[in-house]
């Protein structure tokens, strides 16, 4: 079943992320801030994990961009917006104040639940709240524009 | 700055980094699918049919990856000293920020930065840049 290789290939891929998330130690929020505190006792490692990845999926990035479907026939589904935005911005700096407070980032954090730390298991429970948060003033923010071009309409006609 | 060099390992720093590249190259090749840990998650709370079983897998090998390399004599070292008033501040900055912002570490970090998009290079160098300057704020100014 089609679906069945998609969910296989998703564990996998999830799996090996994770197991290179421990092996470069940054799974480890003092590694993480060790490289953010540029003013104190600077350990580059993560710039080294930045450039192994980099290096390996600009690879498959740019095979992908000539193709119509994946290797097992499942559509691309790869971002195409080029705006620099103000979410954009807004956001990252929100993101980079709550990484550099705990040294958690979302994809060590989750592997760190798995290596059995409550104190993971507290901010994963609260990076959740954030993104159901985010959730519900999107659907507000929506369901208001909903409304206003509604009433736009009813006064129309 | 002086570097810390009783901490730094380039060595598994970058092999680790490999084996993060090839993953989300699987993710891509294979699913079509950007490896961002932040859209990943943060998609289940946007359900659609067919778009909910992979998202798990993924997240359920993540949760197993310590596992697997614990067997493999390699038991991750993880060494959390925020306290918990400042990992839930964490947790919900990091959340709310990454969906506005459109991506994390591993979406924009990664692979944005593997396909030279320019909104994932400039989400790159803000949240660093927010990162750099929390540290700062945290440990040579209040601290």
């Amino acid at each position: 079943m089609q679906n069945g290789k998609i969910v296989a290939s998703a564990f996998a891929a999830g799996l090996l992320f994770g197991v290179g998330l421990v092996v470069s130690g940054m799974v480890n929020p003092v590694k993480v801030l060790g490289f953010l505190d540029l003013a104190g006792a600077w350990d580059p490692s993560l710039a080294f994990v930045m450039a192994g990845a980099v290096a390996v999926a600009a690879i498959a990035f740019a095979w992908t961009g000539k193709r119509a479907a994946t290797l097992l026939g499942a559509p691309l589904a790869l971002p195409s917006s080029r705006d620099l935005d103000r979410r954009l911005v807004l956001g990252s700096i929100v993101f980079g104040v709550g990484w550099g407070l705990a040294g958690f980032c979302p994809g060590p954090a989750v592997v760190a639940l798995g290596a059995g730390k409550i104190k993971a298991l507290a901010f994963v429970a609260a990076m959740l709240a954030g993104m159901l948060a985010f959730e519900w003033i999107e659907r507000a923010r929506a369901g208001a524009v909903a409304e206003e071009t509604g009433q736009q309409t009813g006064q129309r006609s | 700055m002086s570097i810390d060099f009783a901490s730094f390992t380039p060595l598994s720093a970058a092999i680790g980094g490999v084996m993060i590249g090839i993953a989300a190259a699987l993710l891509v090749l294979l699913n079509g699918r950007i490896a961002g840990i932040s859209g990943i998650v943060g998609g289940l709370f946007r359900p659609a049919a067919g778009d909910v079983a992979w998202r798990l897998a993924f997240i359920v090998g993540l949760i197993l990856a310590p596992v697997l390399a614990a067997a493999f004599a390699q038991p991750p070292t993880v060494t959390i000293d925020a306290d918990y008033p400042v990992l839930a501040l964490a947790g919900l900055l990091v959340g709310i920020g990454t969906r506005y912002g459109g991506g994390c570490t591993s979406g924009h970090g990664v692979c944005g930065v593997s396909r030279v998009s320019p909104r994932s290079i400039v989400a790159t160098l803000v949240f660093m840049a927010a990162g750099f300057a929390t540290v700062f704020v945290a440990r040579h100014v209040v601290g």
